[in-house]
């Protein structure tokens, strides 16, 4: 069980409250946890992800145990603190705009 | 009892404005999806309950609501809130997808559009600018984005296909960006002959199609733009939004980056009818419910300058069909006024004394419950305004 934090508004869009958590087969990885949880959530597709590119959005970031993991390949797999649930992936919303 | 509800997408939400008949008194909603930019909302002329709303943000991308309850509820269509399968196979998650046709087959191989330096430079979805529901079957429904294309879902919104030959019609690379992108901001659907479709486009101009999307051509002919290299070429032409006068489909109106124009032909020809206006540089136009020749227009003062001349925000009416144009400022702040009117914030109502509304930058929403003789804010402090709709309830 991987847990993930969403931002606010996409906790908005998936009518959640708090941290959700997905179930994972195989490695888990960032990959794999966002295609368990666009499918647990569908309404998620193509907000975090773009729709066509399958490729990260420029203002999101993913984090875990205080490591920014957005850049590394997406298949990498995910520290043992969130495979084990001690710690969530974290998708974060870039602060922007100014 | 007739009423009115009015949609307003707005920088940071959406609000809808209920009233009846008189427009005296107004129920305000909202915001719904708050923080999210609100480009567009518009009710099916088929059911009044069947909204759809288009939901955006740089961070997370395009999302599309609807609603069956006249915008008390809404979910993303195909996928209800709570479930997690799709019951009768439609694939879930769908309902935001916005895929560019490129494929041979439906004859639209086009990847690329002309750049603001003149390169080429590859077509990218952004955000739907426009939805225009059909007028008689609630499933069915447009969305004109950016970067300029068409599409059109059978399904109620559930997934989305692109009428592709619109931009590859042939003039497609010759398109480009204006400066709030390129956008396909109008979509226009005759309501006597079920197979015209009109749409514009920033910074590429007008076009129609005859046969219900499947074919188009440019209809810019009479529109000269001297900010382009060619100033009556057949495309590049910055249209900012065009009108239809619904009892006389043949008969189109359109506000241009600067010039209006007037069409009797159902756009194969266009001509100015400026006329008297202090400056014909704006956004917003529209017609009057059952006056034809009676139209509207918000004059800004140039296109270095997105506010009303002077400070004193005045809408125009023409009675003539253009040409000869009649300030109206009675309720409307007549100093220290530096709002702008966008593209797709006027709309007008269908009851007995048409209604007229528009929406600023500024956060108001005026109304005109006697076609313009007079105007009423009906809130004065939302955020940004994109747009304005209106559907009239019997």
């Amino acid at each position: 069980m991987i847990r993930v934090l969403l931002p606010p508004h996409l906790r908005a869009l998936a009518r959640v409250k708090g941290e959700v958590t997905v179930e994972v087969t195989g490695t888990p990885s960032v990959l794999s946890v966002l295609d368990a949880l666009e499918a647990q959530y569908p309404m998620l597709e193509g907000t975090i992800r773009d729709h066509a590119t399958r490729r990260r959005r420029p203002f999101l970031r993913f984090f875990a145990c205080a490591e920014d993991l957005s850049h590394d390949p997406p298949e990498t797999p995910l520290p043992e603190e969130v495979v084990n649930g001690k710690e969530p992936l974290l998708v974060v919303g870039a602060i922007a705009g100014g | 009892m007739s009423g009115v509800r009015v949609l307003v997408g707005t920088k940071k939400g959406a609000f809808i404005l209920a009233s009846d008949g008189k427009r005296e008194k107004w129920e305000v909603s909202g915001p719904h999806f708050a923080g999210w930019e609100m480009y567009h909302l518009k009710g099916s002329p088929a059911d009044p309950n069947r909204i759809y709303a288009s939901q955006t943000s740089g961070w997370f991308g395009q999302v599309i609501q609807r609603s069956d309850d006249g915008g008390k509820t809404w979910f993303q269509p195909g996928t209800p809130p709570g479930e997690t399968k799709a019951p009768d196979g439609t694939p879930k998650g769908e309902s935001n997808k916005f895929v560019y046709d490129t494929s041979q087959e439906t004859g639209a191989p086009l990847t690329t559009h002309q750049w603001y330096d003149g390169t080429q430079h590859p077509w990218e979805f952004k955000r739907v600018w426009h939805l225009e529901p059909s007028l008689d079957d609630p499933d069915t429904v447009y969305a004109g984005v950016e970067d300029a294309a068409l599409f059109c879902s059978t399904n109620g919104g559930k997934t989305w296909e692109e009428f592709s030959g619109l931009r590859g019609h042939g003039t497609g690379p010759q398109w480009q960006p204006g400066a709030g992108g390129m956008c396909l901001h109008t979509v226009v659907l005759d309501p006597v002959n079920k197979n015209r479709i009109f749409a514009a486009i920033s910074a590429a101009g007008a076009f129609r199609s005859d046969d219900a999307g499947k074919t188009w051509k440019p209809i810019n002919k009479g529109l000269k733009s001297q900010y382009i290299p060619n100033p009556e070429a057949e495309v590049g032409h910055c249209v900012h939004r065009i009108a239809q006068a619904s009892s006389r489909p043949q008969l189109l109106y359109m506000q241009k980056h600067w010039d209006v124009l007037r069409s009797f032909d159902a756009g194969d020809s266009w001509t100015e009818v400026s006329g008297n206006l202090p400056t014909d540089f704006g956004f917003v136009i529209d017609v009057h419910a059952h006056e034809p020749e009676t139209i509207y227009v918000v004059p800004i003062k140039s296109d270095g300058e997105h506010y009303p001349l002077d400070g004193k925000l005045r809408v125009y009416r023409s009675k003539s069909g253009g040409n000869e144009w009649q300030e109206l400022t009675k309720g409307l702040p007549q100093s220290n006024c530096f709002v702008n009117v966008l593209r797709d914030a006027m709309a007008v109502d269908s009851l007995d004394k048409c209604g007229v509304y528009f929406g600023t930058t500024g956060g108001q929403v005026y109304c005109s419950p006697d076609a313009g003789d007079t105007w009423a804010p009906i809130v004065r402090d939302l955020p940004a305004v994109y747009s304005v709709e209106v559907q009239t309830l019997v």
